[in-house]
């Protein structure tokens, strides 16, 4: 049956270098059958994906009757779960363009610990990559533009301070103080 | 920019360590004052990736949480902002009363906000949105869709199109302002990098992927109005136009993934319509040429799928498709073309040849599924000159490739096998060439198999495979194997020129090896001795042997030894019974009955387990039905689970005609694997009828029970009913799956009234009316009627006229509720008629054979008539239909006529479940008189086979 709704995209993976769960969403809306209900029914799907493709460069499987499509860079692994029937290559757009979206937002070299340290982007730039299984948007420059940078938290800092500082001062002073909020 | 800076702290450990009662301990920090958006929005995103992570939230937590988080819209900062958006979006599927911050959201959607709040707030809104307060903000959604920014248009239609779900009358209104972004002019804003919302810095996309929201939005919309979407369709095919796609007008389609929307919509609305056929063709074939390769696949997929196609009109998918196969840089596009060919090879193999070269190039392909789908697809597309080539190519690449795909290939040389007869002896080669080679169980296993299926299939090569087969046990390390191969020594070796020369083998395993295998090779010498055509001194060699395995040191294999010398002493009959037998229990429905055996405390008291009771199916039926399996395991492996349309071109040649002259029954066909299946469904009925009271008091399980559920409706009216009959010792049960599919009704005490159209008065009298009590949009309901059968004697055929009778109530679509206080009205809705006739008595069971018996019953039971049938226009037809009328089992390829103008064939079956009958039939066609047949029916009862008889007429 040719899918001729909108609901294209199953769930989208994040996976570290040792196959375990970095971020993952799946999507239910519109589907009735295949959906990985359970936490566990999920992990183990992951599981088995990852030994699967661990050691290949194909870009593109058959599993369990779905179509995953993924991208691999360092020790991290994106997957994109879609319909069997769907175009692998409309798929594969989706996943590119929140592959490009999450690199930029990153500043490139992409890699388990940039993904861990800039959650919060990856996680804006997934809410606006895929809205419910739903391809949002393709193009990995508009993922980027769309995820807010953050913002700073309103302790006082002002110019003429920084302007006498060197960089590296600015940046422990501005490590001192993001510390100190965090254990606050 | 990171948590913390600091490499030697583990804070990556700390992050994925992290819990959810920590987080929320720190979520106070959502009270303070001021704000912090910084800190907070770093919350927030940890408590996302708790959620993504897969734990789980209690919803008490999940509420307070989302309390808290309500006060950071108070907060300006849009970095923050965007993250409590998205918690807000999340946690509405855990946390209660989210309807709270509704009001917040409404403010952040209006005209003045910024763009990035806007799209946002307006995809969070739909979220929580309670479907009663959509007419509300319905202003705002219509705005923000004509809305210039792609990024808030974007997001109302996709909201949109989430909403549309539960609301589809409020959406439905939004059709023109749909139509608007569709068709337009925020896409030619797009277009300059200059124009449009500039103002607010926003990266211009250059997917224009809001024509794809909008078109989807817009057909499911009017995906009702068949002329209204092939309005847009033809709208948007650029026929009549320049078909410069810069230069066309408006209506065009800028966003790949709207085209490849189109595409499907186009194939969904022309498909049917032979007057639109040769537009679409022609659109398609334009299509193919599109720029985007993701635009082309589709058209040259959705080509390959219609289903009137010719080779001509292939040729340009065909061609794209190859093309894509080259590919290299691109291995989802390789993919995506492969996969589509080999879906091809199923129904036209021959328009997929002119790619087989570049197939061939990817065997070795890097991708696993693309060397497999390659294989695959060359079994099904290549002739008898191209295998010699494609088996040294297979050769080449065995040793560097894993277990797993050696298996496929395995499996796909014992497919070729089958198709290539004439090449046995390259395939032969290729096969014990690998089984020398390393390897693991499977991948020996299917060799093994793949070589077992060839000595069977093709005489030829027996000697040489069972020579192979030999030289494996010699040194192999798997049991399992060892005793497969033993086995089949046995059954084929004791009917080759030189039986001694596999004895010598076998013999040798007694001497070396485990005592599994010893026992399995005492049984293949049993055999030999057995054989109809051992010679004395064959018997008497065969004799010494087993005399020396009385002492082995193992309990079976002695036993073994000790029952087959016993056995060699009786006469020729007694063996054929117990060594040669060729019939076996239907394995699942044995299972089954074991189980509840063991289950039922009190049977064992009623007396042992009745084997009787247990329906017998030819081992040729056993291996078929495995066979077939197999087959869809491969393509189930292959396609995933949905491209089963029809299932495997492998099947064909799946069949298989006897290969051991003097066996009866062997290899019946694709019917006879569908008996399988038919058991296990019988099985199914029972437990579903025992469990009503009122039909189980008939018996434990019907004798019969159809194999087949007829249609009493078109498969797609407003109720579809499909009719099963049982029948009992004494009773008749006609059981009715009843499907309604009309969303906004819930049928209540669904029954059918059945009138009988000729007097049963005395033979046949009604009994029990089970109705549904209710019966909710697409959950099929059974009702059941009975009849009890008063006079055994009369077998009635007669067709009855059916009514489906319901009370109708309103219900709410979304929730299938009935709306309160409607009683409903009553209705009805007529069928049509079902009837009984002769065949539905019968069983269709194989009896081992039919030949003896058909002696054996000689001609007091024979019952023969000659009948005219002239509307049948090939023997193929005709005998189909006499097959279902008859009910019986067909043997021997009886439903595979081999000559266009004449026929025979048998069928076997047990009347009532009980008394055996024979069924010949021999016929003859002519052109313009039709199929003459004359039918011969032998059981033990002459009544019987009158009634078989008479269920041709």
């Amino acid at each position: 049956m040719t899918n001729l709704s909108l609901y294209t995209v199953r769930a989208m993976i994040i996976l570290d270098g040792d196959g375990n769960r970095l971020i993952a969403k799946y999507y239910t809306r519109g589907q009735t059958e295949q959906s990985y209900r359970s936490v566990k029914e999920q992990k183990k799907f992951e599981g088995e994906l990852f030994a699967k493709t661990r050691k290949t460069n194909a870009q593109v499987v058959l599993y369990n009757g779905q179509t995953v499509l993924f991208i691999n860079s360092n020790d991290v692994y994106f997957y994109l779960v879609g319909d069997p029937e769907e175009n692998e290559l409309l798929l594969l757009s989706a996943l590119q363009g929140f592959y490009d979206g999450v690199c930029q937002l990153v500043k490139y070299d992409l890699s388990k610990r940039k993904i861990l340290d800039n959650l919060d982007m990856v996680v804006l730039a997934l809410d606006e990559a895929i809205d419910d299984g739903i391809v949002l948007e393709t193009d990995g420059n508009v993922i980027a533009s769309n995820v807010s940078k953050r913002g700073v938290d309103t302790i006082d800092m002002s110019l003429s301070n920084l302007n006498e500082q060197t960089l590296i001062d600015a940046y422990k002073q501005a490590k001192e103080r993001f510390n100190l909020a965090m254990l606050r | 920019m990171s948590w913390k800076k600091d490499e030697d702290t583990d804070e990556l450990g700390a992050l994925m360590n992290l819990d959810h009662s920590m987080v929320l301990q720190e979520a106070r920090v959502f009270n303070e004052t001021p704000i912090r958006p910084r800190h907070s929005r770093l919350l927030l995103a940890k408590i996302i990736f708790l959620m993504y992570r897969g734990d789980t939230m209690p919803t008490t937590e999940a509420t307070n949480l989302f309390f808290s988080i309500t006060k950071l819209f108070q907060c300006k900062d849009m970095s923050l902002r965007q993250m409590v958006y998205l918690t807000i979006k999340e946690l509405s599927t855990v946390s209660e009363d989210v309807i709270m911050v509704t009001s917040s959201l409404m403010k952040d959607m209006q005209p003045k906000s910024e763009i990035t709040y806007r799209a946002n707030a307006i995809r969070a809104l739909c979220k929580i949105l309670d479907p009663s307060m959509l007419p509300g903000i319905e202003r705002f959604i219509k705005s923000a869709i004509v809305e210039k920014s792609p990024s808030i248009a974007s997001a109302a239609l996709v909201s949109s199109y989430h909403l549309f779900k539960d609301s589809k009358d409020v959406v439905r209104r939004w059709g023109n302002e749909v139509s608007e972004a569709l068709n337009g002019k925020s896409l030619n804003q797009g277009t300059s990098f200059f124009g449009g919302s500039a103002a607010q810095n926003q990266v211009v996309s250059n997917s224009k992927i809001v024509q794809y929201h909008a078109l989807g939005l817009m057909y499911a919309i009017r995906q009702h109005d068949r002329m209204a979407v092939l309005k847009m369709v033809q709208a948007f095919s650029s026929q009549g136009k320049t078909s410069s796609w810069i230069s066309s007008s408006n209506a065009a389609l800028r966003s790949d993934m709207a085209h490849v929307l189109l595409v499907r919509y186009a194939v969904r609305v022309m498909e049917n319509d032979p007057s639109l056929l040769p537009q679409l063709y022609t659109m398609l074939e334009e299509w193919m040429g599109h720029r985007s390769d993701m635009v082309s696949i589709e058209a040259a997929r959705a080509m390959c799928q219609l289903k009137e196609v010719t080779a001509k009109q292939l040729t340009p998918a065909v061609n794209v498709l190859q093309q894509a196969l080259s590919a290299s840089q691109k291995p989802t596009l390789r993919f995506a073309a492969i996969r589509t060919l080999n879906a091809l090879a199923r129904t036209h193999p021959e328009a997929v040849q002119p790619c087989n070269v570049d197939m061939e190039g990817l065997i070795t392909d890097s991708n696993r599924s693309v060397a497999t789908f390659a294989i695959t697809t060359l079994l099904k597309t290549g002739n008898e000159a191209s295998v010699d080539r494609l088996m040294k190519q297979m050769q080449g690449f065995m040793a560097e490739i894993s277990d797993e795909f050696k298996i496929i290939v395995a499996e796909a040389v014992r497919s070729l096998c089958r198709k290539f007869p004439g090449k046995h002896s390259v395939f032969l080669g290729f096969l014990s060439g690998v089984l020398r080679d390393e390897g693991g169980f499977e991948f020996k296993r299917a060799a093994i198999e793949a070589i077992v299926d060839l000595a069977k299939h093709v005489p030829e090569c027996k000697e040489a495979a069972l020579a192979h087969l030999c030289e494996f046990i010699e040194d192999c390390e798997f049991t399992k194997l060892s005793v497969r191969v033993l086995h089949f020594l046995g059954e084929e070796g004791p009917l080759t020129a030189r039986p001694t020369v596999y004895i010598r083998h076998i013999y040798n395993r007694v001497v070396l090896e485990n005592a599994v295998v010893r026992a399995a090779a005492v049984s293949a010498l049993a055999k030999f001795g057995s054989s109809p055509v051992a010679d004395a001194s064959l018997q008497q060699s065969v004799r010494v042997l087993l005399k020396r395995c009385l002492d082995d040191r193992d309990d079976e294999v002695r036993d073994r030894a000790a029952w087959a010398l016993r056995m060699s002493g009786g006469s020729q009959t007694t063996r054929d019974k117990y060594v040669r037998d060729d019939s076996t229990f239907a394995l699942a429905v044995l299972e089954r009955k074991l189980v509840e055996y063991c289950a039922d405390s009190s049977a064992s008291a009623k007396g042992s387990f009745n084997f009787e009771s247990i329906p017998r199916i030819s081992r040729a039926q056993e291996e078929e039905s495995r066979n077939r399996t197999r087959m869809e395991n491969m393509d189930a492996v292959l396609t995933g689970t949905t491209l089963s349309a029809p299932s495997g071109s492998g099947r064909k040649t799946g069949g298989g005609e006897s290969s051991a002259p003097g066996t009866p029954g062997m290899g019946s066909g694709t019917a006879a694997s569908g008996f399988m299946d038919s058991f296990e469904q019988q099985a199914q009925y029972a437990s579903k009828l025992n469990a009503i009271p009122e039909l189980a008091a008939f018996g434990e399980q019907p004798l019969v029970s159809s194999a087949k559920a007829v249609g009493l409706t078109e498969s797609e009216t407003e109720y579809v009913v499909r009719c099963i009959k049982h029948v009992y010792e004494s009773h008749i049960v006609f059981q009715f799956d009843i499907t309604n599919t009309i969303p906004e009704q819930v049928l209540a005490q669904v029954e059918v009234s059945m009138e009988p159209e000729e007097d049963i008065e005395g033979v046949l009298q009604p009994v029990v009316v089970v109705p549904i009590p209710e019966l909710k949009c697409d959950e099929p309901g059974t009702a059941y009627v009975a009849f009890e059968h008063t006079d055994p004697d009369t077998f009635p055929a007669v067709s009855f006229a059916c009514t489906l009778k319901f009370t109708v109530k309103e219900c709410d679509p979304a929730t299938g509720e009935p709306e309160e206080g409607d009683d409903g009205f009553e209705d009805e809705y007529s069928l049509e008629a079902t009837d009984i006739s002769a065949g539905d008595f019968m069983q269709a069971t194989y009896i081992p054979d039919s030949q003896a018996l058909w002696e054996a019953l000689g001609t007091n039971g024979e019952a023969i008539e000659t009948f005219a049938l002239a509307n049948f226009d090939s023997i193929e037809e005709c005998i189909t239909k006499v097959c279902d009328l008859l009910g019986m089992c067909p043997l021997e390829g009886a439903l595979k006529p081999k000559s266009k103008a004449a026929h025979q064939a048998v069928f076997t079956g047990r009347w009532l479940g009980r008394t055996r009958a024979v069924a010949r039939t021999r016929m003859t066609y002519q052109k313009g008189t039709g199929v003459t047949m004359e039918l011969a029916v032998r059981s033990e009862d002459h009544t019987v086979s009158e009634l078989v008889v008479s269920a041709i007429a």
